[in-house]
């Protein structure tokens, strides 16, 4: 266990969930996506934690923000689709791309 | 031993995060979602995050089944009954995120991190909790006000019609006004 091993695989995991938020159609599946980048956020968080610098909790702090910003991204995502699937009938980005409300 | 779980947990993680992507049915990938979340939680509990990493694994676990409920809701391809593409704008993605990946291990690799500072504290939990509780505290208030902030703007997004559509901006309707009467009156 080093910390370029954690940090390689928060790198993997960013970049898994980058290729999914960029090719999903679907709305939700984006948002798993976005999920997954965050995840990435998470492994790094705790591996900077441990091995640079455990004599303060701010490592555990990072993983406790991007723990929120999970929950609260997932929360306001399933809203909006609500909200434009209800307007429009729509849950893929295709039919999304303009601006027209 | 540490660093065999290390290697299961992390190609674990990789493998159904890649997993998640590849699935036409968007129940099985909010499952591989679940499992790719308790790897990377498996991790931190491997770096002694105890409280964190079971945060971690009862959150998601949560958040997936919710995850699961919707995804049901607007569903491609349900029960595999609807073949169709779900995938866009495959190439340059894959273009983007293989380079997005070799560019962070380079900087990863590249970048002198500094040594460890100080050592580890006997109980990371309670290294957390005193740290939210006191000079932290700021962090723990905007985190709290950013989830009551969500939980009105979702509710206002999510809610087709409410009070004010159907008794007035000033809520002094007698009657609602609705397209088709029923409900409380």
């Amino acid at each position: 266990m080093t910390l370029d091993a954690f940090l390689i695989l928060a790198a993997a995991l960013f970049a898994v969930g980058l290729y999914g938020a960029l090719t999903q159609q679907s709305i939700v599946m984006i948002m798993m996506g976005l999920e997954l980048m965050v995840n990435g956020v998470l492994v790094a968080g705790g591996a900077f934690w441990y091995f640079v610098a455990p004599a303060t909790a701010d490592g555990q702090l990072v993983v406790l923000v991007a723990v929120t910003v999970m929950a609260l991204e997932m929360a306001m995502g399933f809203a909006a689709t609500t909200a434009i699937f209800r307007a429009r009938d729509v849950d893929v980005t295709d039919d999304a791309e303009d601006l027209k409300g | 031993m540490g660093d065999a779980a290390f290697w299961i947990l992390a190609v674990g993680a990789v493998v159904t995060g890649i997993g998640v992507f590849q699935m036409d049915s968007m129940a099985r990938a909010t499952f591989l979602l679940l499992a790719s979340f308790l790897c990377g939680a498996g991790e931190l509990l491997l770096l002694g995050l105890g409280y964190l990493g079971m945060v971690i694994v009862l959150m998601m676990t949560m958040e997936m089944v919710v995850m699961a409920v919707f995804m049901v809701m607007y569903m491609m391809n349900p029960a595999g009954l609807m073949p169709m593409t779900m995938v866009h704008n495959q190439r340059p993605a894959t273009v983007i995120a293989v380079v997005t990946f070799a560019g962070l291990v380079a900087g990863i690799l590249l970048t002198p991190w500094p040594e460890r500072k100080g050592a580890r504290p006997m109980d990371s939990t309670m290294q957390v909790g005193e740290a939210i509780m006191g000079p932290q505290m700021l962090l723990m208030i905007v985190i709290g006000v950013a989830i009551l902030a969500t939980m009105i703007a979702s509710v206002v997004l999510a809610t087709d019609r409410g009070r004010y559509d159907r008794y007035g901006d000033r809520l002094e309707r007698r009657r609602p006004d609705d397209p088709i009467p029923g409900g409380r009156r």
